[in-house]
């Protein structure tokens, strides 16, 4: 193991106990949570962050990882929260057989809506993507299929396992949550460095000379989305633990354009990067408005006012800035300073490279 | 039979409203491979427009609301402008970030019209014999909605009369077949991408102006609605033809009103979206969209 290797390994493992801990810290931080660290609404905003990072590296897989740019990744965790909720309700079969149902079906539903959306490529898998998404939305949202309308549905009294209800196990809560973020980060950082991995970057890169290597590439674009899918809908039941229900909010085209703003904000292909811009994300979305609300910005005026009160707005800005002057995300900070570090050490192959890049450009 | 032919009608007319924003959207792509998520927003921010001429009027006369009409054009133009030659022409080459600007831009825009005029519906007052009806064999039409369906014709005889006949309309065709052929033929293919976009604009800031007197109402999330349904539109008649593009707004409008009205208020929604998975299944590129070449 080289010093870096090990000084990563070391980061996460110091990253990953103080995340672990933070249930037992009795600390406010300033206004940043809606009150001390270990208080339950706080552990409930940590917690959708987890998961909206659990999220956002799952679309990682298949939009930094094999170039296929979903815009209904909604869809898929949206349909892992409701079948969770909607079938633990079933006094037939409870929570116990609810959720395993629910994620069977969800595979089967990642591996049909992508076989279908995956007939098109490039900008057409994204549109019929976002257009099946929406689909599901509409449904949700009119409540076919007993799915409670615009309120959505909520975990019926007594379904939830006793460890996982009430406020007081908020903690444990949001242990799960932290534990699918390490589930999902392992799966897909493990599976991006097998040989299929590799095969999905090749597709990202250039499908057509892959195809011509003789991979087949919409076999294996599909079991990338299918994986990234089926994971997204893990993330959508452990969504439903946290919220106790699910909720229209979670399925709609929003939350799809919120997982691709969360990607790249932190970094397209960057695992870590898509945590990272995911956790910016669902924080500034979480506490803006209370922010807002505070005397800082009531005190400005008008025409200052009205932007710094939409979080929407302070993010779309921030994507579009992103886009326009650092198309790595801000993992690209840390990366870069990693590859010129890597450069110095072996000045030949890594100093080339981007040249010809960029020649090849 | 009257009630049969009123929904066809409404149906045409929310066709209409598609196509009017699908056209715009499918030249824009045709020739600079662009999807603008965007535009959904524009046509809310026109419908606004529109709103600001009308609002303190309680049955506004004719020409004021082609007043309105034309405010709501200039503002979708105006704004696609700004766009193009702030966000799009920068990012020149890199489709994928041309796209996930103009997503950020329908963002602030939607979050600045929700924070200026708020989340809910304006009302838009019409002029009396906009919301009064005329017989058209027994059934009455509202004439909201054939308003809506002649000025649809005339965006889609004005646009096949440009392509058609005019120089403009030359470039794009030939830039929609090989844009980096035209650029070295010496054309200036940054004027007609510019050209194009706004003109695109101009059709969403239309259709905000007709969703105003359609639905009697604007909401800052009003755009983002429509812009899914031309969305599909598009791809189910191929992604940059614009005769598909009619037949699929004419037949998704009519089947969604269909639905709605004998079925189940919303199901229609959902069909929609079944018709897409279908064409997806059997014609991927779409009715008469070209297969995609490899190289």
């Amino acid at each position: 193991m080289t010093k870096s290797a090990a000084l990563r390994y070391g980061g996460a493992g110091l990253l990953l106990v103080v995340l672990a801990i933070l249930p037992f810290a009795h600390r406010s931080v300033g206004g940043l949570l809606p009150g001390p660290v270990n208080s339950p609404g706080s552990l409930q905003v940590l917690a959708l962050m987890l998961v909206a990072a659990a999220a956002a590296i799952t679309l990682d897989l298949m939009f930094g990882y094999t170039g296929l740019m979903s815009f209904g990744h909604a869809l898929y965790m949206g349909f892992g929260c409701y079948a969770t909720v909607i079938l633990s309700n079933n006094p037939r079969l409870g929570f116990a057989l609810g959720v395993p149902l629910a994620m069977a079906l969800s595979v089967a539903v990642a591996l049909l809506g992508n076989a279908a959306a995956l007939r098109l490529t490039g900008i057409g898998f994204s549109m019929a993507t976002l257009a099946m998404a929406q689909g599901f939305a509409i449904a949700v949202e009119r409540g076919f299929l007993g799915s409670g309308g615009e309120v959505g549905v909520t975990f019926a009294r007594g379904v939830l396992p006793d460890p996982l209800r009430g406020v007081l196990n908020t903690r444990n809560v949001y242990w799960l949550a932290l534990a699918l973020v390490v589930v999902v980060y392992v799966v897909c950082a493990l599976l991006v460095r097998t040989h299929v991995g590799h095969v999905w970057q090749g597709i990202r890169e250039n499908p057509l000379r892959t195809k011509v290597i003789g991979y087949n590439v919409y076999a294996y674009q599909l079991a990338a989305a299918t994986i990234s899918c089926t994971l997204a809908a893990m993330c959508g039941v452990v969504f439903a633990i946290v919220m106790g229900g699910a909720n229209p909010s979670i399925a709609g085209l929003h939350y799809s354009l919120a997982l691709v703003l969360m990607v790249v904000l932190g970094g397209r292909g960057v695992l870590w990067g898509a945590a990272l811009g995911a956790v910016l994300y669902q924080f500034l979305n979480l506490r803006l408005p209370s922010f807002s609300s505070s005397e800082v910005i009531t005190g400005l005026p008008k025409p200052l006012q009205i932007p710094l009160s939409q979080p929407n707005f302070l993010l779309g800005v921030a994507f579009i800035l992103i886009i326009l002057f650092m198309p790595g995300g801000l993992a690209s900070i840390f990366t870069r300073r990693g590859r010129r570090a890597a450069s110095k050490r072996d000045e030949e192959p890594a100093t080339r490279e981007p040249v010809l890049a960029e020649g090849a450009r | 039979m009257s009630t049969f032919l009123l929904i066809t009608i409404s149906g045409l007319g929310l066709g209409s409203l598609y196509f009017v924003l699908a056209a715009g959207l499918s030249v824009i792509f045709g020739l600079m491979r662009v999807l603008s998520f965007a535009h959904g927003a524009f046509l809310s921010a026109s419908g606004f427009a529109s709103w600001i001429v009308l609002r303190s009027f309680e049955t506004p006369s004719t020409p004021r609301l082609l007043l309105a009409l034309a405010v709501s054009v200039l503002t979708g133009g105006v704004v696609a402008l700004l766009a193009e030659v702030l966000l799009i022409r920068p990012l020149k080459g890199k489709e994928l970030e041309q796209l996930l600007a103009t997503v950020g831009l329908g963002m602030v825009l939607v979050a600045l019209m929700a924070g200026i005029w708020g989340p809910d519906e304006h009302l838009i007052p019409r002029p009396d014999w906009l919301t009064s009806t005329t017989s058209i064999a027994g059934a009455p039409i509202s004439n909201s909605r054939l308003l809506l369906i002649g000025l649809a014709a005339v965006v889609l005889v004005g646009i096949q009369l440009i392509l058609a006949r005019t120089r403009y309309g030359l470039v794009i065709r030939a830039g929609v077949e090989n844009s980096a052929m035209v650029s070295a033929l010496g054309i200036n293919v940054k004027r007609t991408f510019t050209v194009v976009f706004v003109a695109g604009g101009m059709l969403a800031g239309l259709g905000g102006g007709l969703a105003g007197t359609y639905y009697g109402g604007i909401s800052p999330f009003l755009g983002d609605g429509m812009l899914i349904f031309s969305f599909i539109v598009l791809i189910i008649g191929g992604l940059g033809s614009i005769n598909g593009a009619l037949i699929a707004s004419v037949v998704l409008g009519v089947s969604q009103s269909m639905a709605n009205y004998y079925v189940l208020n919303g199901i229609g929604d959902v069909l929609v979206v079944g018709l897409l998975v279908a064409t997806l299944l059997v014609r991927p590129q779409g009715l008469l969209g070209q297969k995609e070449r490899l190289v």
